[in-house]
């Protein structure tokens, strides 16, 4: 019994306690938020808390199936797991059934599966196996290329489920990226735009073209140190904005006022471009470019704001920018959430004491709300309690991850931590109205049996590969 | 360790810091979602108290309460809704049925899935009846509501009526909540802090859907509502409601009064009309019938009504000259028919030469105008203006010109001019002459029923009265209003009433030769004194105004009456204040001839018909 006992010994326990903990104490907030006095059991089995416990059973059986099996499976098979799941999300899109919107259920007898939730691991899997191959380097077109379709194949699918949620936590791989080499400023520019694309939905272009000006002018100037050449920049610009608005004064033009400040920088931008090009002068390239882009970006906003998204997304932005307020339509969910979290102060209401929950005042309390009912029960002190056990998870997982010698169990590792960090974010993001609503589950927490099954998987794997690190 | 690993670690706790910052913020620094969390789970239904009973001066109950049952419907609740069989159990036309469902949206705070008022106040009886069906008409609810019921349909202007709350009330006192009654009219108002009671809430728990869960912390803030104070009147209900016998098919109005304490003991105004009429649901319609009949049955004439005061307002120059010293009670002139200076003033038949005492029994008009002239000619004062307004502030002192502050609402001042109004209308040139219709009571005086019998009341208290009112007790208060207590002097010297009381006891009860304006209607043992008036009036044929007090020592009771364009005082004003004492003091009357008279008198038609 050699091996069985090294995986005793090699498991990493305490994240296992801290998974246990989280599946217990969501557990038991399952149980206040759809608690009523008829069914005042937490082990009756026709409410959402007892079925809850089942599918609690069951994930307890699939990890220790995971703990036994071979860690070698995962390596080798990743790709079938992977092909095995996006056949689930084809036939789910073929043959699933509606809820809420949302084609992602698939039914098997009287059990329905979110397919969905079990891609994500399937895709870390497949991601692993490409990325952890030898030689492999993320700075080729080509093995962006292969990481890219490795990503976009399930999140397509689950868009044309109309299941938005779950095809952005795809986007969470980036991170296991930027752990394996994708240059850091990929990061900064895409927080940067995701930034302009929010601000220029508050903001007038005028007020982002300034902004950005003096941006590039400071990033430029404090890199390069020559002032003579910032000078140049803001000389041109304010001419060109000078000679556009006695032009158009002339020609009896008229135009919306944020074109004085957008045409000018732009055309400015365009200068910086041509003459570092054959000036060889990569700073004011690289400065040029970037305001240009940005431009792009923010008058394409409007656009991709008008067009691509959906009203329900436009109006839940609009909401949590405070551009629209409407506390009981698209801001009830959200208004809700907040006022039962914020009424459970600083130490709570006790356990099956919270009203706003209970009494369905948040929607989805059970779910996607589930966080609500710890806000409003157990107050600041429980939230905080939450957020600290999925930090603690969090960072024992990179810790983990760093340690493993194989580098496909190490980059597994961040798209496990990825995956739970982005559904922890953005979950409890929303519910206290840091984030638009998003319906993602709060992993360990939510009621259901996919999503909890998913991420026992997700996460049991890892702690199989992790075991077996001294393997080799 | 791998720097970018730690770049990721970085990040993932600085998100986590940015929500717990946030937690923090929404759960211990703000605390709008508290109260917030309270809106939306807190539900507050209030517990009506009943109002206060009103008994009359004996104890015998004029107003009670009765319970009526509002409709409610739960609108997503209602299913295959029978719109026929509704509204024959609940006695309206299917259409009227239709037009409540279709009301029902204009309600503030109207939720389909909240109970909300279909139907108000449905009787007891047809409640009786719906609530056997009940069972198939998923939806509905009932609630009890009290309305008043009244013992005997008397005393409707003095009682006033309840009604609900509207707009401009909630806003005035927040007291008042939609779906409140309120006093509008009479004691009902004037009472209504007393009469109402408190209001209890009962806190519930609901759901998102507005269901009641259950009781809030088992009932730890519910309050209990407070019945209202029961309240005992000044009224005596049988003489009110004799009153209202006698003035049947008459307009105009009896005021009495209990002179040693100001206590009103009955209140006409005629026509009148059944207190029950405005109750329930008939209410709304029985108003606008009544609002719009000719009469005008809700104008209270007793507080409202200004009529000229006629020659009953002689005793007011009378008493005022004695105190002046311009007249003696035993100064004596001659009236051959008229006051024979100036355009003159007509007077009738009577002895000749007479004195002050003869001159009231006889309601010498010439007479008084001799008063009135050296009232207003006295040479103590240096103008006209100087002696008008000290005899004005006399008038005033007597309660005229200025509302009384009887206890209960809208009630109206009269007018007693300031030689200011003749200096406006005949631009100062003006003499005792110009003005000398006011010495038999005519001209720019105004006065209202209940000002007579004020008046009345002072001069049976010999120089005093007490301010009337209605109140007499209010259960669990110590006494009433220490203004219905105290004594207002007017400016006569009590000495001079015993003159004024004996011309008003031989107008009476004279013997045949004296000359006395009503003595027909002695009442033997009673020791009536009493004063006539003829009323001239640009409306139509004279008002038959009478006003008396009786007995004459230790006053029992003091009445005004004021018959609309009924002619001579003492044809129909003096009998209905004869019988008034007589019951009042009696219990019961003796003379059928004279009571049947008036009861079978219609005097309805004399309105239009000028003399």
């Amino acid at each position: 019994m050699p091996r069985r006992n090294s995986i005793v010994r090699n498991l990493d326990w305490g994240t296992v306690i801290v998974y246990l903990l989280l599946v217990f104490m969501g557990w038991f907030n399952i149980y206040a938020a759809v608690y009523s006095e008829d069914h005042s059991s937490i082990f009756d089995f026709s409410q959402r808390y007892g079925k809850q416990l089942v599918w609690m059973g069951f994930a307890f059986a699939m990890a220790l199936v995971v703990l036994l099996s071979d860690a070698q499976i995962y390596s080798v098979f990743a790709f079938v797991i992977y092909g095995l799941g996006i056949l689930l999300l084809i036939s789910t899109l073929l043959i699933g059934r509606e809820v809420n919107g949302a084609r992602s259920w698939l039914h098997i007898g009287s059990i329905g599966i979110q397919p969905a939730e079990f891609v994500k691991f399937a895709t870390g899997l497949a991601l692993a196996k490409v990325m952890g191959q030898q030689g492999f380097k993320l700075n080729t077109f080509g093995a962006y290329l292969k990481v890219a379709t490795i990503i976009l194949i399930p999140a397509l699918i689950i868009l044309l489920q109309n299941d938005t949620g779950s095809a952005m936590v795809l986007v969470a791989f980036v991170l296991v990226f930027f752990r394996e080499g994708m240059p850091g400023w990929v990061l900064v520019v895409g927080a940067f735009m995701a930034l302009l694309f929010i601000t220029t939905l508050i903001f007038d272009l005028s007020v982002i073209a300034v902004a950005l000006l003096v941006i590039a002018l400071l990033v430029y100037g404090l890199s390069t140190r020559r002032g003579s050449d910032v000078v140049k920049a803001l000389m041109l610009t304010l001419i060109l904005g000078v000679l556009m608005y006695v032009g158009t004064s002339i020609m009896d033009l008229e135009i919306d006022t944020f074109y004085y400040f957008v045409v000018p920088l732009a055309l400015c931008a365009l200068v910086a471009l041509v003459y570092s090009y054959f000036a060889r002068v990569q700073h004011a390239f690289f400065v040029g470019g970037f305001v240009l882009a940005s431009l792009f970006v923010a008058f394409s906003t409007d656009f991709v704001f008008d067009n691509v998204l959906e009203t329900h997304h436009q109006k839940r932005i609009n909401d949590l920018l405070g551009i629209e307020d409407d506390p009981l339509g698209w801001g009830y969910n959200v208004n809700q959430s907040k006022i039962a979290i914020g009424s459970g102060g600083f130490l709570g209401k006790g356990f099956l004491a919270g009203t706003q929950t209970k009494f369905n005042f948040v929607p989805e309390q059970s779910t996607d709300f589930i966080f609500c009912t710890v806000g409003e029960e157990w107050g600041f002190a429980g939230a905080l309690v939450v957020l600290v056990l999925f930090g603690t998870l969090l960072l024992r997982l990179i810790k983990l991850a760093e340690r493993q010698r194989e580098a496909f169990s190490r980059i597994y590792g961040y798209a496990v931590v990825s995956i739970i960090f982005f559904h922890v974010a953005v979950n409890i993001g929303m519910t206290v109205g840091l984030f638009p609503v998003i319906g993602i589950p709060l992993p360990f927490f939510s009621y259901g049996g996919s999503s909890l099954w998913a991420f026992t998987l997700l996460l049991f794997i890892f702690l199989r590969l992790d075991t077996n690190r001294y393997v080799h | 360790m791998n720097r970018r690993s730690v770049v990721i670690a970085a990040i993932i706790v600085l998100v986590l810091v940015t929500i717990a910052t946030k937690l923090f913020y929404i759960q211990v620094v703000d605390s709008s979602y508290k109260f917030s969390a309270d809106n939306n789970v807190l539900r507050r239904v209030t517990q009506y108290p009943a109002r206060g009973l009103i008994y009359d001066r004996n104890g015998k109950l004029l107003v009670a309460n009765k319970m009526v049952y509002d409709i409610l419907v739960i609108r997503n609740q209602v299913r295959n809704l029978d719109t026929a069989m509704l509204a024959s159990l609940l006695d309206i036309t299917p259409l009227q049925v239709r037009d409540a469902f279709g009301q029902l949206r204009q309600q503030r705070g109207y939720s389909p899935r909240k109970a909300v008022v279909l139907f108000k106040q449905v009787s007891d009886s047809i409640y009786a009846r719906f609530q056997e069906k009940m069972f198939l008409f998923p939806g509905f609810e009932v609630q009890p509501r009290m309305v008043r019921s009244y013992v005997r349909p008397i005393a409707a202007h003095m009682l006033g009526y309840v009604g609900e709350v509207n707009e401009a009330m909630m806003k005035q006192n927040p007291y008042y909540q939609l779906g409140d009654y309120i006093g509008i009219s009479g004691i009902e108002r004037s009472y209504e802090e007393q009469l109402r009671g408190v209001k209890g809430t009962k806190i519930y728990m609901v759901d998102v859907h507005n269901r009641i869960q259950r009781s809030y912390e088992e009932g730890r803030f519910d309050s209990v509502a407070q019945m209202g104070r029961d309240m005992t009147c000044t009224i005596d209900a049988d003489l009110q409601e004799y009153g209202e016998r006698l003035m049947q098919n008459k307009i105009g109005s009896v005021v009495a009064i209990e002179p040693s304490t100001g206590e009103i003991l009955a209140m006409v105004s005629a026509p009148s009309y059944d207190p029950g009429l405005l109750v329930g649901r008939a209410r709304s319609n029985n108003y606008k019938i009544l609002h719009r009949d000719t009469l005008q049955p809700l104008f209270n004439r007793s507080i409202m009504a200004l009529y000229p005061p006629g020659s009953t307002f002689k005793v007011v120059n009378a008493l005022w000259g004695l105190q002046e010293g311009v007249v003696q009670p035993s100064t004596r002139y001659a009236c051959h028919g008229r006051y024979p200076i100036g355009r003159g003033v007509g007077c009738h038949n009577h002895f000749s030469p007479l004195n002050l005492s003869q001159a009231v029994q006889t309601s010498c008009n010439t007479y008084f105008c001799y008063v009135f002239r050296n009232i207003l000619d006295n040479s103590k004062y240096e103008s006209i203006r100087q002696s008008f307004d000290a005899w004005a502030n006399a008038v005033r002192s007597f309660g005229y010109g200025r509302k009384l502050e009887v206890d209960l609402p809208n009630e109206l001042g009269g007018v007693v001019p300031s030689s200011s109004v003749y200096d406006r209308v005949y631009r100062n040139v003006w003499s005792s002459l110009t003005v000398i219709s006011l010495s038999i009571g005519q001209g720019e005086l105004l006065v209202t029923p209940l000002q007579m019998a004020n008046l009345v009341s002072t001069i049976a208290n010999r120089g005093y009265y007490i301010t009337p009112h209605i109140v007499k007790s209010i259960a669990g208060q110590e006494g009433i209003m220490p203004k219905y207590t105290q004594k207002h002097h007017a400016s006569v010297d009590s000495a001079w009433y015993s003159y004024i009381i004996a011309g008003m006891e031989q107008a009476v009860n004279g013997d045949a030769s004296s000359g006395g304006t009503a003595r027909w209607v002695t009442l033997p043992g009673a020791d009536i004194c009493g004063k006539t008036g003829t009323s001239e009036n640009p409306h139509g044929n004279d008002h038959s105004v009478f006003f008396a007090f009786a007995p004459k020592d230790n006053p029992k009771i003091a009445i005004a009456v004021y018959v609309e364009n009924a002619g001579f005082g003492a044809t129909w004003a003096a009998p209905i204040a004869s019988l008034m004492i007589e019951k009042y003091l009696n219990g019961e009357v003796k003379r059928p001839w004279m009571e049947s008279r008036i009861l079978n008198a219609n005097l309805l038609d004399r309105r239009a018909k000028k003399k």
